[in-house]
């Protein structure tokens, strides 16, 4: 096991010295796209909260750094923390919402593509969000600003909130914490009878996820300096993080990453071969089928082995 | 007044798509999130159909039947496999199947709306004060026929009684003789047939692309569960409520906060009445 974390580190490593912006910026979207599943996989691998609408949260993230910057002015490295306190205050909601209610399994899943959807309708018909024309973040390179010329520079962030984001799960393996998740999401009743509040203990994990989730949308807004609603609140986001996680491995703290490289692998070969929308993601569907079918586990489950 | 009636009359197709899932939750237990994506398959079948000189009207026995053999595949070769009868991994296996589909017609059809012209598309009937477009009120009438049939073949027949039993309790079906995992696949596939239909009915007053299939899965979800999950007569009446909630919404907030009323709506009634206006309490 202790190899494989070699292995990753040395592979995140490499891009730094890599001269083609090309394959940075490959190695920039798996680094996002691992970082955004591991913090979905806090939720939805190690609390077993299979969420279909993560992507409210990365939405809010994309969405709070923009407004703040080009509405009023802020730092966008102010963004980071606002958008944290508003990711976290939204999974806190969200969860307690709809775990006092009962929900859970199918239920929480379409609850959560509910919200996710209610959001995408209301960035979409919004002054303040710039309605279906999204927000478009002026150009100002600097490091004030918070974007750079050289994607690597892009990269490193986005390598340091995946370590975050994993630093996240592996203290949910360990900690005290974690050790109740776990017990809530084998069996709430014997939780309850340890004297675990379930519905607290759900509400917090969705709340940490979000949090960690909106950081990935600031991020990501400050990168591509653009926002709209469907790249925001899209389902296709939140199907990403949950295939990220899923294939990779739910509820393992290498999974996500595992998950990520393959699928953007898979992405990268694929329109080499057959360059039409759609191909990948098409191919994406096949693959979880595949994982769901035969490696319950996901990839993670053939290290282990 | 005629928001109230456009929406009633949208509703009839939406009551078609919730009775199709409700089926499929009421007696496989699961949660059909493909339900959008066959609904978007059925539209470029009829629109295939079309193309090829049939009309969708003439089309819809044809595509109905093709639906129920799809289904019936669909769960026999892939979601009953894939999940082996497990609960999250038949959410997911569902979820594959629809990334599957619509990407698929993306690769296929691209992703450009598509819609069909007919003699009828835009005839108006005049009926008092309103004018009604005839598609649309093919659609409610149809629909509402098709309703009613499919509640009479549950009610009537041998086959429907099997389903109901199996719904009930899948282990005593068993003992008598019925076979679960074949009602399963049946079920399925007749839940699909009324895909089949509505997308027929759909047609000639909507448009077809790939993501249509996303426009339908909230509204057919919230009407399922609104009416209460399994229940026919709440899956009728969900749906033209949604109809008019749609309809009303999208006149008092405007066309784009309007569609805001489907989620809010949904998520109000999971989060206070989960078993739906017409369902037992679980």
């Amino acid at each position: 096991m202790r190899w494989w974390w070699a292995g990753v580190v040395a592979l995140a490593v490499v891009p730094f010295a890599l001269p083609s912006q090309a394959l940075v910026n490959l190695a920039l979207l798996t680094a996002v796209s691992a970082a955004l599943g591991q913090a979905w996989n806090l939720a939805g691998g190690f609390g077993g909260l299979t969420s279909f609408g993560h992507a409210v949260f990365f939405g809010i993230g994309a969405y709070a750094g923009a407004v703040l910057q080009t509405r009023w002015g802020w730092s966008p490295w102010l963004g980071l923390p606002a958008a944290a306190a508003l990711g976290a205050l939204a999974g806190y909601g969200i969860g307690a919402a709809a775990f006092r209610a009962g929900l859970r399994g199918s239920y929480f899943a379409l609850v959560t593509l509910a919200f996710a959807e209610a959001a995408r309708v209301l960035a979409n018909s919004l002054d303040l969000t710039g309605g279906g024309l999204g927000i478009l973040i002026p150009l100002r390179p600097g490091l004030a600003n918070f974007q750079f010329t050289d994607r690597r520079a892009s990269y490193a962030l986005a390598l340091l909130l995946l370590a975050g984001t994993t630093a996240a799960a592996a203290w949910l393996r360990r900690s005290r914490f974690g050790a109740q998740l776990a017990a809530v999401r084998e069996g709430e009743d014997a939780a309850r009878a340890l004297g675990i509040d379930p519905v607290r203990v759900k509400a917090r994990v969705l709340a940490g996820s979000g949090a960690l989730t909106a950081l990935g949308g600031t991020l990501y807004a400050q990168t591509y300096l653009y926002v709209d609603p469907s790249i925001a609140f899209g389902a296709e986001r939140s199907v990403e993080m949950l295939l990220v996680a899923m294939v990779g491995g739910a509820g393992t703290v290498l999974g996500p990453l595992l998950g990520a490289v393959v699928l953007h692998a898979v992405a990268d070969g694929s329109r080499a071969l057959i360059d039409v929308p759609g191909f990948a993601p098409m191919l994406y569907g096949v693959l979880l089928l595949c994982v769901v079918a035969v490696l319950p586990g996901g990839l993670a489950r053939l290290v282990r082995a | 007044m005629a928001a109230l009636v456009g929406g009633l009359l949208t509703g009839g197709v939406y009551a078609l798509v919730a009775l199709g899932l409700t089926l499929i939750y009421g007696v496989l237990h699961i949660v059909n999130f493909a339900h959008g994506s066959l609904l978007m398959v059925a539209m470029f079948a009829a629109w295939l159909l079309w193309r090829a000189g049939i009309d969708p009207y003439l089309a819809l026995p044809l595509v109905a039947a093709g639906g129920f053999g799809a289904g019936w595949a669909l769960y026999r070769f892939v979601i009953g496999r894939v999940s082996r009868g497990e609960d999250g991994a038949i959410l997911l296996a569902t979820l594959g199947v629809a990334v599957v589909l619509d990407n698929g017609a993306l690769v296929l059809f691209g992703g450009d709306i598509r819609t069909v012209e007919t003699l009828y598309g835009f005839t108006m009937i005049e009926a008092g004060p309103l004018l009604i477009a005839l598609p649309k009120l093919v659609a409610f009438g149809v629909s509402l026929a098709l309703a009613g049939a499919l509640w009479a073949f549950m009610a009537l027949t041998g086959t429907g009684r099997a389903i109901r039993a199996v719904a009930r309790e899948p282990e005593g079906a068993r003992l008598m003789g019925i076979r679960p995992d074949r009602i399963f696949a049946l079920a399925y596939g007749i839940g699909t047939a009324c895909l089949g239909a509505a997308g027929c009915l759909l047609l000639p007053s909507f448009y077809v692309s790939p993501q249509v299939g996303h426009v339908f899965v909230l509204v057919a979800f919230t009407t399922v569960v609104l009416g209460g999950m399994g229940s026919f007569p709440g899956a009728v009446l969900g749906g033209l409520l949604i109809g008019v909630t749609e309809s009303l919404g999208g006149l008092l907030l405007g066309e784009s906060l309007g569609p805001i009323c489907i989620s809010l709506l949904f998520i109000a009634v999971l989060l206070l009445r989960p078993a739906g206006l017409f369902g037992a309490r679980a």
